[in-house]
């Protein structure tokens, strides 16, 4: 009895504090996500020389709370001809998987909820998920702009996984492991020169167009192209379900600043030796990642989709599979020393 | 069992916060607005137009197209991880047996592309 108590015991404790690393994590990310959202309209505003939002508080720093009031607010129209279950399911899909991708991930040496021995697989499952949410939307709507918006959004998406598929893999053959914790460890060394930034240089590129492209977000935003499908899968939403969409959205871009910093730029190492490691440099990583989408969606303009489709399946997919060959062999005829295999100096 | 536990109980947890999260969200609205539907809000959006006909058309069997080509990459990385993760311990034997493999995929592929599998113009 008193051993039943003592396990009992155990396993409570060890899941309140698990529910209060998740609560805190969710919660910290979608304060983050607001501030990201106006951060994204006032980078674009200053491109075009705009104000953008500077109404509500100071600067306008309050905007994205006033515009969650509004969404609440709002009226939800459900179209006549909808299947409603999956009309109301396909939001939340989206915002589901956007939010558990975040629980392998590691914010600083130790500080990750689940320290999964396949991060990698489980985010990689979880991101192959999430073209339901885009389908189920364009499918149950039953109007045209959303059902051709969700088919080309899908056919986007699933291209550009394959790459991004690809382009993992060679960082994944340079570790030797599937944890997220140990890619990070196995680029501390020499700051930030031994990084896989510099191994995989040609792969930074490439999985930072593939991760826009994944994303939806422009200049691959064909899903949303408003002359021609006005919102793409998103058309006939309003009000709540419309605002999952839209952190769903955003949550995967923020998801994907995050693993380009852990697969290509040391997570949460320090650039130079002499400054301690921590999280703060992995926000900062995260930062610039995600100006650097903001940029992308201000200066670059929109893609026609045969160009996209050409781009992912017939340039993505043979140079990444071709690097995916030359890492592996780097790491079998030990070519460059250490430079491509971390495991084999002790990494 | 420990281990497992603190690996996979976060992830059923997360699922859990998630769930609860986006259903509170959804009925929020539900419950706060008022709803005030009417024939003409309700009908599939069609730049003013009335909907002419069912919304689930035919297809261009393209993305079909590019669907199966996207089963086949995906198990292939699919493969390639477990590969990867453990490219230490198989050796030489493991690395051209992954290349033969690949090489056969990329024959595949060479005959996608040459049967215009890829075209969208």
């Amino acid at each position: 009895m008193e051993f039943m108590t003592d396990v009992f015991g155990f396993y409570f404790g060890t899941f309140l504090v698990i529910l209060g690393q998740s609560l805190l994590v969710i919660v910290l990310i979608l304060v983050a996500l607001a501030f990201l959202m106006y951060a994204d309209r006032k980078i674009w505003a200053a491109v075009q020389m705009r104000k953008g939002p500077n109404v509500v508080g100071v600067f306008g720093l309050l905007q994205s709370f006033a515009d969650f009031i509004k969404y609440i607010v709002k009226e939800v129209v459900v179209p006549a001809g909808a299947d409603k279950p999956v009309f109301f399911l396909a939001p939340m899909i989206t915002f589901i998987f956007a939010v558990v991708a975040w629980v392998v991930i590691p914010f600083d040496d130790g500080w990750v909820v689940s320290n999964l021995n396949v991060g990698v697989l489980y985010i990689f499952a979880i991101g192959s998920l999430e073209v339901y949410g885009v389908i189920m939307g364009g499918w149950a709507s039953n109007s045209k702009y959303p059902f051709l918006g969700a088919l080309r959004s899908t056919a986007q998406m699933i291209s550009y996984e394959v790459s991004i598929g690809f382009i993992i893999v060679g960082v994944l053959l340079s570790t030797g492991s599937l944890n997220f914790t140990a890619i990070v460890q196995a680029q501390s060394g020499y700051g930030a020169l031994s990084w896989y930034w510099l191994p995989h240089l040609p792969m930074v590129a490439l999985f930072f167009i593939s991760a826009l492209a994944e994303t939806n977000r422009p200049p691959f935003d064909l899903p949303e192209a408003e002359a021609e499908l006005v919102a793409g899968y998103q058309v006939e939403y309003s009000a709540t379900p419309f605002l999952l969409f839209m952190i769903g959205e955003l949550m995967a871009v923020v998801l994907m600043t995050a693993l380009i910093t852990i697969l290509f730029f040391g997570g949460w190492l320090s650039p130079v030796s002499w400054l301690p490691d921590g999280i703060h440099w992995f926000i900062l990583k995260m930062l610039f990642w995600f100006f650097m989408f903001a940029m992308a969606k201000a200066l670059v303009p929109r893609y026609r989709y045969d160009q996209l489709m050409r781009l992912g399946w017939k340039v993505f997919l043979p140079l990444s599979l071709g690097w995916v060959v030359f890492v592996a062999a780097a790491a079998q005829f030990e070519w460059f020393g250490g430079f491509y295999v971390r495991w084999a100096v002790g990494g | 069992m420990p281990d497992l536990l603190r690996e996979y109980l976060p992830i059923a947890i997360f699922f859990g916060l998630a769930i609860v999260l986006a259903i509170i969200l959804t009925l929020s609205a539900i419950i706060v607005a008022v709803r005030r539907p009417d024939p003409e809000k309700l009908s599939a959006y069609e730049c003013g137009f009335n909907a002419f006909d069912d919304a689930r058309m035919k297809f261009d069997v393209r993305f079909y197209l590019v669907a199966i080509l996207f089963i086949i990459f995906d198990l292939e990385v699919a493969f390639l991880f477990p590969w990867a993760a453990s490219f230490q311990h198989v050796g030489l034997f493991g690395f051209w047996s992954m290349m033969v493999f690949l090489a056969v995929l990329t024959i595949g592929f060479v005959y996608e592309w040459r049967k215009g599998a890829l075209e969208w113009a």
